[in-house]
């Protein structure tokens, strides 16, 4: 037995479906006999990838540029839900998706399960998997809802994979107005300059935290990155702190990262640093104090300051 | 202006966490706190005050057990007063069931604009503002590092992947403040003297004419099966400097075909 039709709400750009959009694709094929997408904006462009990551139908609203999309997209959503009866409703742990879902569950007065890393189907109804306390334990959440079950996944939590299937059929859906709960709107957008590979998929990350003492000291995390061909990261404090940008942070609520390699440089290892990077395959950690959880996680752990292990390492790698 | 800042009150997160065994919820045995990341919006809410020329600022906030630490230490930054929602049958609420909650309390007080952070450190499902929102039929913007009000318009700079957008949207609204958007104040001693004396107004769901089962256990209509360890990462190798740590580190690299 299993579920009969998991409805994923896919988000992407004009280059097609985001990488969390598939891995959900993938998720939701292995527990429902029939996955479709929904779409808040143009499904067309994405179609094709999605049809290879066995979606049936891609739902689409049309573009809905300009606006603020999640009430749009829940009050699209619910009509749709009510018209086709999903199963579950899979969404990214994403800001649209979180708005998305939130707004939906206020529509249908559903619960929503949000943070999860894993799903089953159990005794007929869908469990997901939440890990909490830094990732120390899992928490199993059956859905008790009569109605759908609306569950938030976390990026790299599942394994993105093709069925070699055609591009999906997609269906127009009617734009549903929310009246003035819809009324935000976007009036101007700003990208932060990037180089270098990305923090999502590089081989290799350094991450620089509080221990570096000063805003400054940074670049030798950007410097060490660029000998190792790795991304450059840093622990929410720097962030908040405003040392460097959020597209930087990694942690509960930045960027979850999966690399080969993970450098720790002066970050303790706080709850909310972990849960982003302990999934690591080999962890260095560069700390000054022996107690840091960080040590707990690492392959590698040098006990020391970081301002003279790592200008060596740097002057080490140069002379190579 | 009138603001409204919705508060969590957690456990310390400094002390380790522990889900208590017969229900599978968080303990809270411990005095709860001002949430961190709460302390953002009560301090963006007083300089939004303070920039209209006047105004004020008031907290909303459920917990079971009559707590109020957390209050006291937001009314000590400078909030005006507090309204507490507490009722036993609220243990072991959702999102969905504490965002029906605060609805519920904030729709009798009609603010301008109503401030809650992204996510709780403890729960961290980052739905209940939204929920909020959804709620009370208002416009609302997420995810807010920057905001400006001019005349019954919000002006937020909102993070995004890439940077960020800016967004706006007429009052009411409520807007989710992210972490180190502004520097929350020390409460003075001057403050937390005159917070003892503020008025936190404490109701349970018959004041606001909730239903006991669309919250708690029953409302969250969801069942933690089980708990299970996950697999612990084994702690490797950990040396101490003498002057040569990066000829290990090197040699790591090496091991791993990094270099």
């Amino acid at each position: 037995m299993s579920i009969d039709t998991i409805l994923v709400f896919a988000e992407g750009d004009e280059s097609g479906p985001s990488g969390l959009t598939l891995e959900l694709m993938t998720a939701a094929r292995s527990l429902a006999t029939n996955v479709e997408a929904f779409v808040a904006g143009d499904g067309a462009s994405m179609a094709d990838e999605l049809g290879a990551h066995g979606a049936s139908k891609v739902f689409s609203t049309g573009p809905l540029e300009g606006r603020l999309i999640g009430v749009h997209a829940a009050a699209a959503l619910q009509a749709q839900i009510e018209a086709n009866t999903p199963d579950a409703v899979f969404f990214g742990q994403t800001p649209d998706g979180r708005d998305t879902a939130a707004r939906l569950a206020v529509r249908i007065d559903q619960p929503v399960v949000t943070n999860n890393v894993g799903a089953s189907f159990e005794d007929g109804v869908l469990v997901v998997e939440e890990p909490v306390f830094g990732g120390t334990q899992n928490v199993f959440t059956a859905f008790r809802n009569d109605g759908p079950a609306l569950a938030l996944f976390r990026p790299k939590s599942f394994e993105a994979e093709p069925t070699g299937g055609g591009s999906a059929e997609v269906v127009g859906v009617e734009a549903v107005d929310p009246g003035v709960a819809g009324s935000a709107v976007v009036t101007g957008r700003h990208a932060e300059e990037r180089s270098g590979p990305q923090l999502d998929d590089a081989a290799v990350v350094v991450s620089g935290g509080r221990g570096l003492g000063q805003p400054e000291a940074y670049a030798m995390i950007d410097e060490l990155a660029g000998l190792l061909g790795a991304a450059s990261g840093a622990s929410r404090a720097i962030v908040d702190a405003g040392w460097v940008p959020y597209a930087k942070q990694v942690g509960q609520t930045g960027k979850v990262v999966k690399p080969n390699l993970y450098v720790a440089c002066g970050i303790s290892g706080a709850t909310q640093h972990l849960v982003g990077m302990k999934g690591s395959k080999n962890i260095i950690a560069i700390n000054k104090d022996p107690e840091a959880p960080i040590f707990g996680v690492a392959d590698l752990g040098i006990v020391g300051d970081v301002h003279k292990v790592i200008p060596a390492l740097i002057e080490a790698l140069r002379s190579r | 202006m009138k603001v409204i800042v919705c508060v969590k009150q957690i456990p310390d997160p400094a002390l380790p966490g522990e889900l208590d065994p017969s229900t599978n919820y968080l303990k809270r045995d411990d005095k709860l706190i001002l949430d961190e990341s709460d302390s953002y919006g009560v301090e963006m809410a007083l300089q939004l005050v303070e920039a209209a020329g006047g105004g004020d600022v008031s907290l909303v906030s459920m917990a079971p057990n009559g707590e109020v630490g957390g209050l006291r230490t937001a009314l000590a930054m400078g909030a005006e007063d507090a309204v507490l929602v507490s009722d036993s049958a609220l243990a072991g609420t959702d999102a969905l069931g504490t965002a029906k909650v605060l609805s519920a309390a904030i729709s009798r007080m009609s603010p301008d604009l109503i401030l809650a952070g992204v996510e709780s450190s403890d729960g961290y499902t980052g739905t209940v503002p939204e929920m909020i929102a959804g709620a009370l039929n208002m416009p609302s913007i997420t995810f807010a590092k920057q905001i400006r009000v001019e005349g019954s318009t919000v002006m937020v700079q909102r993070q995004t992947e890439a940077g960020y957008d800016d967004v706006e949207c007429p009052t009411p609204a409520l807007v989710s403040v992210t972490a180190g958007v502004v520097e929350p104040r020390y409460p003075s001693f001057k403050g937390i003297m005159a917070a003892k004396k503020k008025h936190v107004e404490e109701l349970d769901l018959d004041a606001l004419g909730i239903d006991s089962s669309a919250v708690g256990k029953d409302g969250a209509r969801q069942e933690t099966i089980r708990v299970t360890d996950a697999e612990a990462r084994q702690a490797g190798e950990v040396v101490e400097d003498q002057g040569d740590a990066h000829e290990k580190i090197i040699e790591f690299l090496g091991e791993l075909k990094v270099i």
